[in-house]
């Protein structure tokens, strides 16, 4: 029978079927971070349990390092405690971890791929709902709970019903690579399936818009699934895919003949069915910014801020929700979108921290300073990103800018560090969650990509970046 | 985990949809190394004003629901962040069961590892219950939720459902399969990271 590429993966990792329940399925590698992890390396404490695989775990911090100074001691001592704890456990169970002072540190998702720990075909799991970003090299990619974490640890296999196939074609072209970006396709197609559109299922992201992106394009992409509810998100390995991997620090001995396996084998078979399907025509996508309070309240650059009524067609519930995110937001309907004038940038985050990101952000702003009254600052995803952009000069260019450069981590995303938004502040952020409080409680987050990003930085509120020079 | 009894109590209305698990529990509680002790923090940046004092028009300091053990809500609960405090700081705060009429996958999940029993019903059956003034019961033995006028039957996975009844421990489930597990990984050999 045909299947798709995620049924596939499914299918071979299966260790235990079951008719009347949940599979167990074994997984490849695990991901560890020091906020979601405390409470299950306790679990194994109190029930006297190892880790089962230490060789195939991986541990870092990023969720609340500080992003500045690293010679200097954690200010925050209830970070500091997390901190250590993490450090300890992988001490104590004898797993791998990039600390705070190790030049592979750096967000969990950037990281993985950059170090050749994410493989095509894998089953890959941490305590992070944006896990999916993994699924951009056609591996099986999710989120987990933390009770789950010690799951895996325990047995290295996971318990879960099978979601289904649901296949999102972005077909035609971008009508301007460069300035309609990846966040650009996921944030639209947020908008029109709905932040619970993806629910139960995983998206395989296809169509000759997709097969045009590169690795990192794809990671953005594969990045918010979880933002339309899928619990992953992924692309057929391609020969981009294999090149991105080649050499890295964990990328396997028998590469080439893990590709030619892969080769083989990853890819949605002709004439499968998709339990769901939605189609978006790239060509029709303009720049993309959030108005609202959750990853779907999304408009083109060119809208205004939309009438709840009119956002909600008919959904009453909807309706409610608009308002109420209007009311947070304290932005009134009707207004242009470029009429909106920010306080902070934010370029940084799983979403859009890699090196095309600031590359691109850099074409924005070089030779320009940032408006005066807007703080914006860069966040790496992590060290070895940074210092490729040192090398590349990019740092100079941002600094030069008055743009903060600073070290890696998930910084501002999502403010467990003391990178927040001040209570009223706005900002443009390339990061992937616009919910009440996220950046800092009180703050207001708008979702764009990292140039949409840098163009507000410039101009002190949102500009359609169609319409700027770029380097 | 506790075996999960039939419960009886006052519905909580709580009216919104898409409700987020960064508004279950903000971030800024995410820093503690134990299970323990969340409930303080639920829906914090709602329940409380900058001062840390309690918002009067917030459902959850209406003193009405005080001893509340089931919410009723809107569809996509839970969704965003996998952070499994926010089912910790539910239950601490002493919530049972959840009503909607959909959930986030990773919450619905985490629900059940906590002895927390999500139910889904259809909108029309939701907003019915948002009308229900005084207890109701719920059985999960039966699958049944009884108010004063009539009783709704709802579907749940039995695997699920048995977790619940009888508190099991999923690990101790998995590692019964440790000779499956041990062949699955001498056939096939996955690139170690060492």
């Amino acid at each position: 029978m045909p299947q798709t590429l995620f049924e596939k993966i499914w299918d071979s990792h299966v260790v235990v079927e079951r008719d009347d329940g949940p599979s167990i399925l074994y997984i490849d590698r695990h991901l560890v971070h020091e906020v979601t992890s405390p409470q299950a390396f306790e679990g194994l404490r109190l029930n006297k349990r190892g880790v089962r695989r230490p060789d195939l775990t991986i541990a870092t911090m990023d969720h609340n390092v500080p992003t500045s100074d690293r010679s200097l001691p954690i200010v925050d001592q209830i970070s500091g405690l997390q901190i250590k704890t993490l450090e300890k456990n992988c001490q104590d169970f004898g797993i791998q971890l990039f600390d705070i002072k190790s030049p592979y540190q750096g967000i969990v998702h950037v990281i993985g791929p950059q170090l050749g720990i994410t493989l095509p075909g894998t089953t890959i799991v941490c305590g992070d709902s944006h896990t999916s970003t993994h699924g951009a090299f056609g591996a099986l990619a999710f989120g987990i709970g933390t009770s789950e974490v010690e799951h895996v640890l325990a047995t290295q296999t996971i318990r879960m019903e099978k979601p289904k196939p649901f296949e999102i074609k972005v077909v035609g072209k971008r009508k301007n690579p460069r300035t309609i970006t990846a966040k650009d396709i996921i944030l639209s197609i947020i908008r029109h399936i709905g932040t619970d559109g993806g629910t139960g299922t995983v998206v395989e992201y296809r169509g000759e818009a997709i097969s045009d992106l590169t690795m990192e394009q794809r990671m953005t992409i594969c990045n918010m699934s979880i933002e339309a509810g899928a619990r992953a998100g992924l692309v057929a390995p391609d020969q981009k895919t294999f090149d991105y991997l080649r050499g890295r620090k964990f990328t396997p001995k028998n590469y080439d003949e893990l590709v030619s396996k892969w080769q083989e084998t990853l890819y949605t078979d002709s004439n499968t069915s998709f339990a769901k399907s939605f189609t978006i025509d790239a060509g029709s996508i303009a720049p993309q910014v959030s108005w609202g309070t959750n990853p779907a309240m999304v408009c083109d650059v060119t809208e205004s801020v939309p009438f709840p009524e009119e956002y909600a067609k008919g959904n009453e519930d909807q309706r409610k929700a608009a308002e109420k995110a209007l009311q947070y937001m304290n932005l009134k309907a009707g207004t242009q979108m470029t009429d909106i004038e920010i306080d902070r940038v934010f370029i940084g985050s799983c979403t859009n921290s890699r090196i095309e990101d600031l590359i691109e952000a850099s074409n924005v702003i070089k030779g320009k300073k940032v408006a005066s009254k807007v703080r914006a600052m860069v966040v790496p995803g992590s060290q070895m990103v940074k210092k490729q952009a040192e090398e590349m000069g990019l740092d100079k260019i941002f600094k030069d800018a008055n743009f903060e450069w600073r070290e890696s981590g998930c910084s501002m995303c999502l403010g467990m560090n003391p990178d927040i938004l001040a209570s009223g502040e706005r900002c443009a952020s390339t990061s992937n969650r616009n919910f009440e409080g996220r950046q800092g409680t009180g703050g207001r987050t708008h979702l764009v990509s990292p140039i949409m990003a840098a163009a507000a930085a410039i101009k002190g509120h949102f500009v359609d970046v169609r319409e700027m020079e770029l380097n | 985990m506790e075996p999960f009894k039939k419960i009886k109590s006052i519905v909580t209305p709580f009216d919104e949809v898409n409700v987020d698990t960064d508004q279950i529990v903000p971030k800024q509680f995410l820093k503690l190394i134990h299970k323990t002790g969340f409930g303080k923090f639920l829906f914090y940046n709602w329940r409380f004003d900058s001062n840390g004092k309690p918002i009067q028009d917030f459902i959850l300091n209406d003193p009405k629901y005080k001893n509340s053990k089931i919410l009723i809500t809107r569809d996509n609960f839970g969704c965003g962040s996998s952070r499994e405090h926010a089912v910790w700081a539910l239950k601490d705060y002493g919530f049972f069961v959840i009503i909607a009429p959909s959930f986030a996958d990773i919450f619905y999940s985490n629900c059940f590892k906590n002895g927390i029993l999500p139910v889904k019903l259809d909108s029309k059956t939701i907003d019915e219950l948002f009308q229900t003034s005084g207890e109701i019961e719920v059985d999960l033995e039966a699958q049944k939720i009884k108010t004063s006028t009539k009783t709704i039957s709802f579907d749940i996975d039995d695997h699920r459902k048995q977790i619940l009844l009888k508190g099991l421990d999923d690990i101790a489930m998995t590692l019964e399969y440790e000779n499956k597990i041990s062949n699955y990984e001498k056939r096939v050999m996955t690139p170690s990271l060492l």
